[in-house]
């Protein structure tokens, strides 16, 4: 029996590969981030972490505010630190960050829209109220204030970023479930005996795990821009710097005044680019668990 | 600072009591329509908000007007023209314009139009030391308002195109769209009168929606262009942190994000005769 099951898995899975390579899109965002997942893997490689650090800069003998013609490849900043050192490095915090906080949005929106979603009757209603006043609650002056509250650290940012942004999850989640619920495969198993967690975990979760999959994707993007703009706001991690407290510093600096260029260009292309990668990559995740969706989207 | 100092301050913001005691008598005054008093400016909250409202009102509503209704007419354009160069355009351009941070397209635009090409200030609501009024004034703030409100009207209007042109392609697969054609209407006409406004229902409603999020959504915008509105207020309360203020305005951006949303509920009962209301 448990190798039928892992024949079939591993035709799904040859079969979803081959629907995903004949996709343009799909192909272009999966190199994209392949790239800069190697660029943040290989940061130690690319740029000597002690870059980051002012007074090293200063020893270094780094010139201030130098363009990438003075100072290779990126130039420098407002303390001499390199941009490209910044760059590297920040690819690591804001990628793992909207990862992480991916991750947790998606767990507790997967959990919530399951049990909501099979259980049903009382235990839905008062979890679809929550998800409904967690929805309405401003995301962003939300996070804001958790923030604020919780103080300036990499795990508050991502415990900030999955509290605020699960209910979308768990209401896609719970729709998908209360349709496969309805299934004659389900039906099938109850009668021959099978408990509340076997259906979930044999029956319902491999048919959403698709649709969740695809939703996660769509997510990170979210996770990443949220993490900018608290960070820019002032809100990040002081010790850990990402893509958008290398943002903030450019600004608060002076960096748009002197039209240096090189300082805030690569951290904002960077978002822009993940974020792109990230948002092909799930639409096409989501084409193929939704064919209905078909190419119109 | 002396300890004293220190411990009158404590005091005389109820820092003193338990956590408890103060959430109690924060809902308490809340109700009472009292915010407290802000730690910056040692200003009440209410007072401080409600004297920045009007700024982000102007900046907010602007933009959402023109994101509104630009975003439609480029959704409908690419729904109709669909996998033409035109909708290939707007479809990427959008996207792109969607995937990058709202407050960074600030920072291009700033240095781009105000740095290197000095056609617009650099932030502000009006020039310093100013002393015009009347129609001067009205012209004065325009030309300030102008490179943030570009800069969200941008931000906000992928989201407008995408969902009309999802929303036009599904209705121009309805039966009644091969009806207006087989009686022989023109193009124009079946796209003015029969496809548009069927497909326009879900876009009431999102910018309904959008309207009460947006207050908030400019937060970092107005941060960066120095808009002396809610949003700089909020980026400036961070910095203290000034909770009293942060709390105030947590409040206003939920109330306006439920206010809205009940707008587009009823809005749409009156739109679309399908809903019963």
């Amino acid at each position: 029996m448990a190798s039928l099951a892992m024949q079939r898995r591993r035709a799904t899975a040859a079969r979803v590969w081959k629907q995903f390579r004949s996709s343009r899109q799909g192909m272009i965002g999966l190199t994209v981030l392949t790239l800069f997942v190697l660029v943040a893997v290989a940061a130690p490689l690319l740029a000597d972490v002690r870059e980051l650090n002012p007074v090293f800069a200063r020893q270094q003998g780094n010139p201030q505010w130098a363009t990438p013609w003075d100072f290779g490849p990126l130039g420098t900043d407002y303390i001499r630190r390199s941009v490209w050192a910044q760059f590297v490095w920040g690819s690591r915090v804001s990628l793992f960050v909207g990862l992480a906080a991916t991750v947790l949005t998606i767990f507790i929106g997967s959990v919530v829209g399951v049990v909501s979603g099979f259980v049903g009757g009382k235990l839905d209603g008062v979890l679809m109220r929550l998800t409904e006043w967690f929805l309405v609650i401003p995301f962003l002056p939300l996070a804001i204030v958790l923030a604020s509250v919780l103080g300036r650290s990499v795990w508050n940012i991502i415990f900030v970023i999955g509290i605020t942004s699960w209910p979308s999850t768990a209401r896609l989640v719970r729709a998908q479930v209360l349709t496969v619920k309805q299934r004659l495969f389900v039906d099938r198993a109850r009668s021959l005996g099978g408990g509340g967690f076997h259906i979930v975990g044999h029956h319902i979760l491999p048919n959403v795990s698709g649709l969740i999959l695809a939703n996660a994707t769509l997510a990170v993007p979210i996770s990443i821009l949220t993490e900018t703009t608290l960070s820019f706001l002032g809100l990040g991690d002081p010790s850990s710097a990402s893509w958008g407290k290398t943002l903030e510093e450019a600004f608060a600096n002076g960096a748009m005044t002197r039209n240096a260029w090189w300082y805030f260009l690569p951290a904002g292309v960077g978002i822009l680019v993940v974020v792109l990668a990230f948002t092909l990559l799930g639409r096409t995740l989501e084409e193929i668990a939704n064919p209905r969706l078909g190419g119109s989207r | 600072m002396p300890q004293e100092t220190i411990d009158n301050l404590r005091v005389s913001f109820g820092l003193d009591k338990p956590v408890a005691t103060q959430f109690l008598y924060y809902v308490r005054e809340t109700l009472k329509g009292d915010l407290g008093i802000s730690y910056q400016s040692r200003q009440p909250v209410w007072s401080e908000i409600t004297a920045k409202i009007p700024a982000t009102l102007a900046l907010v509503g602007l933009s959402a007007i023109f994101s509104a209704v630009i975003g439609t007419v480029m959704g409908i354009v690419a729904a109709w023209r669909r996998n033409t160069w035109k909708d290939h355009v707007i479809t990427s351009g959008t996207m792109l314009f969607y995937s990058m941070p709202d407050f960074w397209l600030g920072m291009l635009l700033l240095v781009g139009f105000a740095v290197v090409l000095p056609w617009f200030p650099v932030g502000g609501i009006v020039d310093p030391g100013s002393t015009a009024t009347g129609l001067e004034r009205l012209l004065d703030q325009l030309h300030h308002i102008f490179l943030p409100a570009l800069t969200l009207t941008l931000a906000y209007l992928g989201e407008y195109a995408l969902i009309t042109r999802s929303s036009l392609l599904d209705v121009m697969g309805e039966d009644y769209l091969v009806v207006a054609r087989a009686k022989g209407l023109r193009d124009k006409i079946v796209r003015r009168r029969h496809a548009v406004p069927n497909a326009l229902l879900p876009v009431v409603t999102l910018t309904a929606i959008n309207f009460g999020f947006v207050l908030s959504g400019a937060i970092a915008v107005e941060a960066v262009y120095s808009w002396p509105g809610l949003g700089k207020a909020t980026a400036d309360a961070i910095r203290g942190p000034d909770l009293p203020m942060l709390q105030g305005l947590f409040l206003l951006f939920s109330a306006a994000v439920i206010f809205f949303n009940l707008v587009a509920d009823i809005s749409y009962a009156y739109l679309d005769p399908r809903v019963e209301g």
